[in-house]
């Protein structure tokens, strides 16, 4: 089983999440911004947390125009699987591939701790080993988190099943307590917090274990 | 020539950065202040002959994101 993670300039959560597929049993390839083609017959691309170009502009815009980038749109439009982790996240909306932006948190504050979320959809690839409504503990570090979508892509977004995480004590202001959602054909998942920052028992806690382990056994079998 | 593009976040967007504005302003004694809204200028230099349509393709690719801010582009 084979795995990416793209590294930008200011990405500091490459390693941690390169790690964590390893330990989930994937070979892991690490691809620079300026590549233009990701390797062949990749599982998934992991798009890591940090600050892609120091966050100029708009966290993750010059990044989602970075030449890797196209050959990622091009790998989810072709049914390709994809888990943007916090500044990952916020690179997958600003390339489209995901619905939605992350605005500034409502309070102001960069926020760095373990919150509580809810697994709203336990019918991916992703969050298959989770129990729906099940609670899990899992750090957030960002100061854009705020997820925004239009009160219609919302009713899209519940109706379709695409809320894939919710906090269950709002940090940043999101639209409808929104901490990950993932795309249509739900092989895209888009989340601030970071489950590869719980992944091993050094870190104070292993919830999010059980993502790295769902993937790898619904890749296994597709 | 020169352009100024205005990246303001739309209306119905919550702004929090300019609400802290409003509460600064309204601390320091200045009633009356009913809206805050907080955007970014950015201005470009630009060879002679550039259309205001190529630097509209540059808001709509870069310089704004349409999911959540608007903008409004000045040739100067």
């Amino acid at each position: 089983m084979k795995a990416a993670v793209i590294v930008f300039p200011g990405s500091n959560c490459d390693r941690d999440l390169a790690v964590a597929f390893e330990q989930a049993g994937m070979d892991v390839a690490m691809v620079w911004h300026k590549e233009t083609e990701l390797p062949q017959d990749l599982d998934i691309v992991g798009v890591p947390g940090g600050f892609s170009f120091g966050d100029y502009l708009r966290c993750g815009a010059i990044a989602a125009n970075s030449p890797i980038c196209k050959s990622l749109i091009q790998h989810t439009e072709r049914g390709g699987f994809a888990l943007g982790v916090c500044n990952g996240f916020q690179i997958l909306t600003e390339t489209g591939i995901l619905p939605g932006a992350l605005r500034r948190n409502a309070g102001l504050k960069y926020i760095c701790r373990t919150v509580g979320l809810r697994v709203e959809n336990a019918e991916t690839a992703f969050t298959s080993q989770y129990e729906a409504g099940q609670v899990i503990d899992v750090p957030i570090a960002h100061h854009d988190g705020n997820y925004f979508v239009t009160d219609e892509k919302l009713a899209q977004l519940r109706d379709e099943g695409r809320i894939a995480f919710t906090y269950t004590d709002n940090p940043n202001g999101s639209v409808a307590d929104i901490a990950g959602v993932i795309s249509k054909n739900r092989r895209v998942l888009g989340m601030m917090p970071h489950p590869e920052r719980a992944a091993d028992d050094g870190h104070g806690g292993t919830d999010g274990v059980a993502m790295f382990r769902s993937l790898v056994d619904q890749l296994a079998t597709a | 020539m020169k352009a100024r593009v205005y990246v303001m976040l739309k209306n119905g967007v919550l702004d929090p950065q300019g609400e802290a504005v409003r509460h600064a302003l309204g601390s320091l004694g200045f009633d009356g202040v009913e809206g805050v809204r907080q955007g970014k200028v950015i201005e470009l230099d630009l060879a002679d002959g550039t259309t205001e349509d190529t630097v509209t393709e540059m808001c709509e690719k870069l310089l704004a994101n349409t999911v959540i801010e608007s903008y409004r582009v000045e040739l100067m």
